[in-house]
């Protein structure tokens, strides 16, 4: 049998850990870890378009597409399973980064940023001047089950988190292997020279997209997971202070692995929540200069720790 | 032997600069072929025409028979023209074994796969025969300038070409090095029986490892032949080698 590699034993091992230590976590910790975790998924896609060279300051637009498709699904039996919202936010996410993509796949550097970003804004205003859609207020998702189980009460919130733990596993154990296999190799030699990529036989600009593509469809399922967490969504998912945070975790967390936008993802929720509690007035000038600091002392991200720990440990 | 490469009354201007004017060269199979001509006579622009980087303001380019010239290099280079260039183009973030497993992988995409081995495998027989093995785990980035240029030809040869356009192999490599490298190059890629163009100013390397040879001046071939012939062109001598022809009065 092959051996697992390090990043897969590492997944599992979170796997089974967060599966088996969820029921001990207080209600508040369960919350913030499944809406980490679904943040998360927006981020690991962000890591593939900045594994690629891209810097996508417009996820909010996918992130928001998947919440809004989660909370728009009939609510017929079984099309109102957590998972099935979580499916169609992915899907309706996927089709949008494949039409975006077809233009966004043409720019790089701050040109893309700004389209991205662009595309964003536009959802955002529609989505504010959609009065049936909630306008400005949005409107709630309720799943009505999660899994096959009560989406109410105690278990019901379990499930949730049981869901979105699996869901992120899969996520990130796939874009592993994605990641080593020979596409996803070619991200980061686009990133290094595109002239070389396309004079050895392969379309930069069809990778490209299908990155695009690949990283909707995560945020699409994480915008619908937290739909589906929170309870409610509104236009504010689209808006461009949302993609920005994604930017601000995948900067903090590095993109070094898979694992890493999920660890980023649960430390800012979890410095955003203290920051709230003991500095309700200044809790941005706490996060703020938690970034400033990961930029100064580890500017390839939190995960840059675990590597220059082997090197000591070696 | 059949010809692979034709072009035939290629012209390329840039306003009122012509670059390349009527150039019509037809490259057989099998063979070595140096393109000699001093700075600014039109070899590079001649390769970038042939690879598709460059469209031809007039003329044609035949690949086998089969018209390439409007097509993208992506395209040219999976019928099988390849090219290596001046300046390394190789991926600085990536090792060296990465930076072949992406060349192997994307031969392998296009069905260019060896049979039963597995990229890995391919990667590592390439790092092999251009001795760059002892470099595999470093990354490109930090390798001297003259494995650079040897990792950049692997790459080229990866892809499993037909023809591989060699842009100044030797260029920012020491005179006692290269002889030894254009052995292991040659060697390297002739094994494959691949068709070799290469560009080049050194005519010691051109008189010693090409069959032939076209000469450019201003945009045009001035000399087109073999090796000892060419070399002996008094125009090639007074235009390419910097010599006074020999005035026989």
């Amino acid at each position: 049998m092959k051996r697992l590699d390090r990043t897969t034993f590492a997944l599992l091992a979170s796997l089974v850990l967060l599966l088996a230590g969820g029921p001990l976590l207080p209600e508040w910790a369960l919350f913030l870890v499944t809406n980490s975790l679904a943040k998360g998924l927006v981020v690991l896609g962000l890591l593939l378009l900045m594994r690629t060279g891209l810097v996508s300051f417009g996820q909010g637009l996918y992130f928001a597409v998947g919440a809004y498709a989660a909370g728009m699904m009939p609510r017929a039996p079984g099309l109102s399973d957590a998972l099935a919202l979580m499916l169609a936010g992915g899907v309706a996410a996927g089709v949008v980064a494949a039409l975006c993509g077809l233009l966004l796949a043409r720019y790089r550097g701050i040109f893309f940023a700004m389209l991205s970003l662009a595309f964003s804004m536009i959802l955002y205003g529609l989505l504010v001047k959609t009065s049936v859609l909630g306008s400005t207020d949005g409107f709630n998702v309720a799943a009505r089950t999660v899994l096959g189980v009560a989406a109410a009460g105690a278990y019901g919130r379990y499930a949730v988190f049981a869901l979105t733990v699996a869901t992120a596993f899969a996520a990130g154990f796939l874009l592993h292997r994605f990641l080593g296999s020979h596409l996803g190799r070619l991200a980061p030699a686009i990133r290094d020279n595109e002239l070389r990529v396309e004079y050895m036989g392969a379309s930069v600009r069809n990778v490209v997209h299908l990155n695009l593509v690949i990283a909707g469809i995560l945020a699409g399922a994480g915008g619908a997971l937290t739909g589906v967490t929170v309870g409610h969504i509104d236009p504010e998912m689209a808006y461009w202070t949302t993609s920005g945070e994604f930017v601000f975790v995948a900067i903090l967390s590095g993109t070094a692995s898979v694992l890493a936008p999920f660890l980023g993802s649960i430390l800012l929720e979890l410095l955003r929540s203290f920051a709230y509690e003991y500095s309700p007035n200044t809790w941005q000038l706490v996060v703020g200069g938690a970034m400033l600091l990961v930029i100064l002392f580890l500017p390839s991200g939190l995960w840059s720790v675990f590597g220059r720990w082997r090197k000591v440990l070696r | 032997m059949s010809v692979i490469l034709e072009t035939r009354e290629l012209t390329k201007t840039f306003g009122a600069v012509t670059a390349a004017s009527s150039i019509s060269l037809a490259i057989e199979e099998d063979t070595v072929v140096g393109l000699i001509g001093s700075n600014g006579a039109g070899k590079t622009t001649f390769v970038n025409l042939v690879t598709g980087y460059l469209k031809p303001t007039s003329g044609a380019i035949r690949y086998r028979g089969r018209d390439i010239t409007a097509l993208q290099p992506r395209q040219v280079t999976r019928l099988g023209v390849c090219r290596s260039f001046q300046i390394p183009q190789v991926f600085d973030t990536l090792t060296a074994s990465e930076n072949l497993l992406v060349a192997v992988g994307i031969a392998a995409r296009h069905g260019k796969k060896p049979v039963e081995e597995a990229p890995e495998d391919a990667a590592e027989a390439m790092l092999l025969r251009f001795g760059l093995d002892r470099f595999r785990g470093a990354p490109a980035g930090i390798l001297p300038e003259g494995v650079r240029k040897l990792l950049d030809i692997a790459m080229a040869l990866a892809v499993k070409p037909q023809i591989l356009l060699l842009d100044e192999p030797t260029s920012g490599v020491s005179s006692e090095e290269k002889f030894a490298l254009m052995d292991l190059v040659l060697g390297a890629i002739r094994a494959d029986r691949v068709t070799v163009l290469f560009v080049e100013h050194d005519m010691e390397i051109v008189r010693r490892y090409t069959q032939r040879i076209a000469a450019f001046y201003e945009g045009r071939i001035i000399a087109d032949g073999p090796t000892s012939e060419v070399l002996e062109n008094p125009e090639v001598r007074r235009y390419v080698v910097g010599e006074a022809a020999v005035d026989p009065c």
